[in-house]
């Protein structure tokens, strides 16, 4: 397969490029990943529309399988935010809902092969493809940076505009006016540090991931050998990610949670 | 890897996934979780006092048979007293008919016995009257020998 591009790396950087549209001539911030976008928006409507068709059925009787299934995926993500959010917790609940299905969704695309991903959509004229949204930085910083959104929404709410402002000049030091400065410089950084690390740790993982599932199909380039010896190792890598892709998930809920119930924390 | 437009647009997705999420997927479920929950809940507690009342039902029957029991066997003795009592009874009065008849049909034979023993006194002095008469060959008045007759009467 490797045949067609003039060395592995090329191979790779073409898998791993996204399908852009420029919605400015100078391009810059102005481009779309369009295969990042779509992708998400579709398994987001599959996902959230599936569990929507069973959440429309519910029964408080004896619940059918599909809503069995979908109250265990509930009751999982309610058991794991109640032990660290004790407040009214409905809305954290659905938020972490929302993060982990559409998380896991994303990340499952992993699974799909690449090489056949990317030879479709050549037949069908699209050059480039990148299967995985969450092996995109702009869309793990997005979901990161919306919940950041959220945890200073709830910051704001929790102890009202004075009280939060009090907290990012007065703690983690003290309210002594000269440590005014410091204290900011701290909060600043945790601000940004949050998001960040959320973002880059999925986006790592995955994008890492993606690498290897492209290095393990460039051995089928290597002939009869390596096809059989590269199936095994795409086998083996697709089974380890049967636990990174839910992990990943779940991690980025579980901080999710813990990052607003800090916010709903006084100091 | 650059930071694009991309980002607001993913967000955007993300806040619409959020918002249809809380908003129509998540509370029907757990409206749904938190009724059954609640329903299991009482009817545990339900149970629970069911057994609880079961016991005591239990313990109130368990009461009411020993009671019944008792007042059985108190009417049994009762009966069995009478019975016996009963018994005695007819059997004296049983034992007083049988005398009484006894008494009387005795009384009867006396009579009778006496009747006959009259008849039989009769019948001997004629008897004797009319052996007399033969073995005298003459004709004895029986006015006249009426104290005679009487004599020997009263000596059979």
């Amino acid at each position: 397969m490797a045949g067609a591009y003039e060395s592995p790396s090329q191979f790779i950087e073409h898998h791993l490029t996204n399908l852009t549209v420029k919605t400015d001539p100078t391009g810059g911030f102005w481009t779309i990943n369009v295969d990042s976008v779509i992708t998400a928006v579709v398994l987001g409507l599959i996902g959230f529309g599936f569990l929507y068709s069973i959440s429309r059925k519910v029964t408080q009787g004896v619940p059918g399988k599909a809503q069995a299934f979908f109250e265990v995926l509930y009751e999982f993500v309610d058991t794991q935010i109640k032990d660290v959010y004790s407040g009214d917790r409905k809305f954290i609940v659905s938020l972490g809902l929302c993060v982990f299905v559409w998380i896991t969704l994303m990340n499952a695309m992993k699974f799909l092969p690449v090489e056949w991903l990317a030879q479709g959509f050549a037949l069908v004229g699209i050059p480039y493809w990148k299967p995985v949204p969450t092996a995109d930085l702009n869309t793990t910083l997005a979901l990161s940076l919306s919940v950041i959104g959220l945890v200073i929404f709830f910051s704001f709410k929790a102890k009202g505009f004075g009280g939060y402002i009090h907290e990012l000049f007065c703690t983690p030091f003290g309210s002594f006016p000269l440590l005014w400065p410091i204290n900011f410089v701290f909060q600043l950084i945790e601000l940004v540090a949050k998001p960040l690390s959320l973002a880059l740790r999925l986006y790592g993982n995955m994008y890492a991931g993606e690498i290897i599932f492209l290095l393990i199909a460039l051995l089928a380039g290597a002939g009869i050998g390596g096809v059989v010896f590269g199936a095994l190792l795409h086998a083996g890598w697709a089974i380890f990610h049967i636990l990174v892709v839910p992990l990943q998930a779940f991690i980025f809920m579980m901080l999710t949670a813990v990052y607003i119930a800090m916010a709903h924390e006084h100091h | 890897m650059n930071i694009t437009m991309t980002l607001i647009l993913q967000a955007i997705a993300f806040a619409i996934f959020i918002f249809f999420t809380v908003k129509f997927v998540a509370p029907p479920l757990a409206t749904a979780i938190e009724t059954r929950r609640r329903q299991i809940a009482d009817g545990l507690a339900e149970a629970e006092k069911g057994k609880a009342s079961l016991v005591i039902a239990q313990k109130d029957a368990d009461k009411i048979i020993a009671e019944a029991k008792a007042k059985a066997a108190e009417i049994v003795a009762l009966a069995e007293k009478q019975r016996n009592s009963t018994i005695e009874a007819s059997k004296s009065e049983a034992k007083a008919a049988g005398d009484r008849e006894k008494a009387a049909a005795q009384a009867e034979i006396d009579q009778l016995s006496v009747k006959a023993k009259e008849e039989l006194r009769d019948r001997v002095a004629e008897l004797a009257v009319a052996g007399a008469q033969r073995i005298l060959k003459r004709e004895i008045n029986p006015q006249v020998h009426s104290d005679l007759l009487g004599q020997l009467k009263a000596e059979l």
